[in-house]
Formats: structure tokens, sequence, C-alpha cells
């Protein structure tokens, strides 16, 4: 009886927390059953794409923020069958996407004080904006269940069952009472991504959209429902503009908020 | 490393990306530059202009590895800067939160970068084939800690129940009291573990480092607070922290060195806390330590891993004893009103000092931002060079 190879999953590393990667360790319990179902074929820290075979699936942390990390994605996509990317980072640009809506050598030059000994381009960018994304997995950081998940569907050749639906369903589903009604408390919910398991209403909290835009949000009109609560002008803009900044419909909204 | 040349293009399990481009020639390393590519993130830059409330959420993304630790250090800065000092059960969370941090974080060092460093194995992947038994075990303290900081702080990596003056929500008695038990098994597993390092082989390297920890004023182990201070006698309150340590901007790297004023690099993280504080540790912690062969004080770096793991004891040790102490307060976190000034946080990440500073309007809008990550405080050995990871 000959045995079959078993399914190659590399992760890569591009400017991020590292904080998604780990979340496959934190899959504790899954993580050494995955380990034994997959050939784990890289997971170091930044890890260079040189020496490298076929890779089944692509698991990419992190954006692309240096001419390197340009050169690096392309490389990891030829090597792949499927790339899957984890996180707000290399859906959106993350939190770092924040340098987009400012000039990068100022924001530079109040960080370090020899701004040229650093390297970076002038945006952070999300990972499709460079090569074909086969799946993005939502999240800062990602749910580590929907990641199990995503990995399954890709080994088994089906869809991974992720909503696309807001995280106010989420709520309902929890049994956690509106904390935008019964509270006052202003709530991205309705125009986030569910993945989270609604936790901050359940904190009583409002979210704070760090799952990124549910598909068709209707950001515009969330804004009516806020302003009562005493929410003014420039905290709209803020509350659109954290590790989601770049996705186009909080861009769009966050922008319409700037004097 | 006999006559051989030596480059690594990226060192493996060491956080924020680092090369060692130059060769090694002969048998000493001769003025090694590290180079750090991971890319500035341009944290403090991005921080003006958003509201102090903001500051835990964001700052918590610099690091995955060491979450909580920018959250405890931004809340307790602003909470400076404000006048406060949150004390009572609130306090007492926060340092249980710690605990979980610990325990996760030191955990995952322990079993998955460094043991295979030292059983000759290429990761933790193959080192779970040589040592199961001993990678299952480092797997269920990092699902401890990760419980911990999971049931205070809604996740397990960047927690949302965290804010300035406290908490959102107070976790539940019954949910705290559940931990217990867990935790008795899991300091059991700690006390495993290090007996397991303990037996490990290290090389005679003693260097002359000034090691750098917080110092608490009262009866406990650094985590929240305490007076900076050193071997080499640095003591001070962290108000004055920008007065006696710099930051250097050096060319191959992305990332900024950080040295004291007067005498240069120096060390911090558990080993650095462990020599400062020995006396402070949990008597079971002490044993532990001196079993495994250590004294009051550890000046070999490669035994940081036995200290790490008496840290990961201690943590648990500490983790019941607060649990069993616990009284539910009253409301989750103390008022917060927020006025201009500015604000000076210190708190001790799993591997070391972790600075935060803020200056504010009247409104409690951010006008200027410091941070300084435990791993800026590379020390130069052997003529290695360089601040290791980016903070901003």
């Amino acid at each position: 009886m000959t045995r079959e190879p078993k399914p190659k999953l590399a992760i890569w590393k591009f400017t991020s927390c590292d904080g998604c990667k780990l979340g496959l360790l934190d899959c504790e319990d899954q993580f050494l059953v995955m380990a034994g179902a997959v050939e784990i074929a890289n997971f170091s820290p930044g890890s260079q794409a040189g020496a490298m075979g076929l890779y089944d699936i692509a698991l990419v942390e992190g954006s692309i923020t240096t001419q390197h990390d340009v050169e690096r994605i392309h490389a990891i996509r030829r090597a792949s069958k499927f790339l899957v990317t984890i996180g707000a980072c290399a859906a959106a640009g993350g939190i770092r996407a924040l340098r987009n809506f400012h000039d990068v050598k100022e924001l530079a030059s109040i960080v370090h004080a020899r701004p040229d000994y650093t390297q970076a381009l002038d945006k952070s960018t999300p990972i499709a904006d460079h090569v074909f994304v086969d799946f993005e997995l939502r999240g800062c950081p990602i749910n580590k269940m929907q990641l199990v998940e995503v990995v399954s569907a890709f080994l088994n050749g089906r869809k991974p069952n992720t909503s696309p639906h807001s995280v106010c369903i989420e709520c309902k589903l929890r049994g956690t009472v509106c904390v935008m009604v019964a509270s006052g408390v202003p709530c991205l919910g309705p125009a986030t991504q569910a993945g989270c398991g609604a936790i901050c209403p359940a904190y009583t909290r409002g979210c704070y959209g760090c799952f990124g835009p549910k598909e068709t949000p209707n950001t515009a009109s969330l804004n009516t429902w806020w302003r009562p609560l005493g929410v003014n002008q420039p905290d709209l803009a803020g509350a659109f503009r954290d590790f989601n900044a770049g996705a186009e419909p909080f861009r769009t909204e966050s922008n319409s908020h700037e004097k | 490393m006999k006559s051989e040349a030596a480059k690594a293009n990226c060192l493996p399990r060491v956080e924020g990306g680092v090369a060692l481009p130059d060769t090694i020639k002969g048998e000493r390393m001769a003025d090694l530059n590290r180079q750090l590519f991971e890319p500035s993130r341009l944290f403090e830059a991005v921080l003006r202009g958003r509201t102090f409330s903001e500051a835990p959420d964001i700052t918590t993304r610099i690091s995955g590895i060491y979450p909580v630790a920018h959250q405890m250090s931004a809340c307790h800065a602003m909470e400076d800067a404000f006048g406060m000092n949150v004390q009572g059960p609130i306090r007492d969370l926060r340092r249980l939160l710690y605990c979980g941090q610990w325990i996760s974080s030191h955990a995952f060092q322990i079993h998955m970068l460094h043991a295979p460093d030292f059983l000759g194995c290429k990761d933790a992947i193959l080192l779970a084939k040589v040592y199961p038994t001993e990678v299952q075990r480092g797997l269920r303290l990092i699902k401890m800690g990760n419980e911990i900081v999971s049931l205070l702080g809604g996740r397990a990596i960047h927690s949302i129940n965290i804010r300035v003056g406290g908490f959102y929500k107070m976790p539940a008695r019954s949910g705290l009291d559940s931990l217990v038990e867990k935790l008795k098994r899991a300091r059991d597993a700690a006390l495993e573990t290090v007996r397991w390092v303990a037996k490990f082989s290290f090389p005679e390297f003693e260097p002359d480092y000034e090691f750098v920890a917080l110092q608490s004023e009262e009866d406990e182990y650094p985590f929240n607070e305490g007076r900076l201070v050193s071997n080499k006698g640095l003591d001070i309150n962290i108000r004055e922290y920008d007065r006696h340590l710099v930051e250097e901007h050096v060319p191959h790297s992305n990332a900024l060195h950080s040295t004291i004023k007067e005498r240069g690099s120096y060390f911090v993280g558990p080993q650095a806390r462990y020599n400062l504080n020995f006396d402070k540790l949990s008597p079971l912690a002490q044993e532990a330590a001196r079993a495994a062969g250590l004294g009051s004080v550890c000046l070999n770096p490669f035994r940081n891993i036995i200290v790490r793991s008496v840290e990961t004891l201690y943590a648990c040790d500490e983790a019941i004893r607060i649990i069993e102490h616990f009284e539910m307060p009253d409301k989750p976190a103390a008022n917060v009103k927020a006025h201009a000034g500015t604000g000076y946080g210190c708190t001790e990440a799993p591997c070391g000092v972790l600075y935060h500073r803020f200056s504010l309007d009247k409104n409690g809008v951010i006008l200027d931002a410091k941070i300084v990550s435990p791993t800026s405080a590379e020390p130069e050995v052997a003529g290695v060079k360089g601040g290791r990871t980016g903070q901003g």
C-alpha cells in the first residue's frame, strides 16, 4: 500500500504583528491534529521564498510595505496552488494603512531621527492589490476556529463556510441585547462582517470593526444613527479609520468626514 | 564556526525579521551587524490625533506575541496623565491578566522557539516528533495562559475588554473560580518544564550585562508598576525615563536601538527581572529555581530558558493566589476624566520593560507618543550591534 504524500501548507509573514499566524498555534488541540494532516513546510517568521517547492496552501499574513515584499509575494503566488490571506493586514493593509492618509516621509520623520535609514513604500497595501488571492480570511486578529475551517475547506476542495453578514446577526444568535438600542453605545456592528462571535457587545462595548466591512454595508445610514448618540465628525472619521482603514467602504466613509 | 563563512538571510524564530549579512571569519564573530528588515510601522506617528481611549486598542496591534503588555502600558500612561492610580480589585485583575500573558508567551518561547535550538531540531514541528510529551505540555500551558487572557479580555490576542480605568465588564466569579483547578494542573506542568529545561546543556558564558527591570515598592514580583532599576546603579521613577535612556537609529536597521545614556546597551526580560527581584518570587518558584541549579542571580544568557520557566511557574502560582483572594468590585472601571498632560507607563512584557509616553491636549487627544519595546534594548555582545524589532 502506498501512502499519498500529505498536502503541503506554508505560512508566510509580511508586515504584521504575528498575531494571526500565532492563531494557528493558538489552535492548541487542533494544531497537532492539523500538523498531522498536512506537512507544514514553512513556519519561520520572515523566511525567504527562494528555496521552495510547490505548496498546496499558502497562508499569508501581513501587508505589503516594501519593494522586497512585492517581489516576495509574486514568488509565493507562483509556488502556491491556493493562496489564502489571514487577517486585516493582508486583506486591507491593516493599521499601517493609516499611513495612506498621510505623507509617509513626514510620518517617518516623527518616528525616526534618520528616516533615510528606513525602507518603506508610500502605502501599506493588501495582498490582493498585487497577486490573485483565492480567499481572504478577515479579522484583527483572525478567529482561530475560522482558520481551522478555511484550511480544512481547501484541503477537501470545498468552499469555506464563513458568513459575510453583519456582527448584528451574531449578537442575535448569541442572545446579546443590542448595545446601541438599549444603552446608546455607538457600535460598528451593523456595517462590520461577522466572524469574531460578536465579542465586544457581549462585553458591553460597541463593535470597533476589526473584521472589516460586511458585504454591502450601509455606512452612511449608520452615521445618522451615531450622531444623536453624541458622536462628532472627527470621531466618525476615526471610527472607520482603524485596522481596516484601507478597505474600500470604510476608506470612502472616513474620507467623507474629513474637513 | 571555525573558518566557516556564515550568513543568514533570516534568523528563524526571531521576532521582527533579522538577518546576519556579514560573514563570520575564524572563530570569532567580527563586528556582526544584524539587519532588521521588518519595515518601520510608524505607530508613534499614526497615534497622533487619536483619542486617549483608542491607545490600548491601537498599540496592542504592535505585537501579537505580547499584546496585553502594550494595552497595560498604554492604560497606565493615560491614567498617569490624568492623575489616576487604579488600585484594589481592578489592579488585581490586571496582574492576573499579565499572569495569563506570561504563561502563554513564556510557554510559547520555551517550547516553540528556544527548545528546538537546544535540542538540535530545526523547528517546533520536528521537536514535537522527538519530544511529544514535552511539546504537548507546552501547548497545554499556552492554552492555560490564553484561557486567562480570553476570560478577562474577551479573546487571547488583541483583547477587547481592556480600557483606560479598568475593564468594560468584570468576568463572572464562576469563570474565575473554574480556572483554579486548571491552574493547579498548569503549575505542576510548569514545574515539570523547569526540570526539563534545567537538563539542557549550556555553554559557559557570563558577560557583564547591565540588567534593567521594574522593582515594585510592594512585596511582589513586578508586572504593572515599580521603579526602573538596574544592577549598575539605575534607580529611577519612570517619569525620569527619557532623561536616562535614549534611542538611536542605526543604519542597518529599520528599528531603533535603545541605550542607557551613561553606560550604553542593557539587558531586559526574565533574567533581568529575576536578578533584581529574586526575593519576591513565591517560595515554590524560589525552591524550583534552586533545584534547577540557579542562584539568586543568573548571569549566563543561555540559562534564560530556565529563568523563563521559573517565571511561568510563578505566574501560575500568583494567578491562583489572586483568584483565591479576589473580591468583585462594584464597577468594572474607575471614572476617567480627560485633561491635558503627559503620562508615563512602564510594565513588564514577557520579554522585558515596555515603555509608553503620551502627551495629550485638553480633550485627551494624543499630541505626541513614544513607545520603547523591550526588543529595542538588545545588548551588544561579541560585536553584535543593533536594535531588533520594529516598534513603530
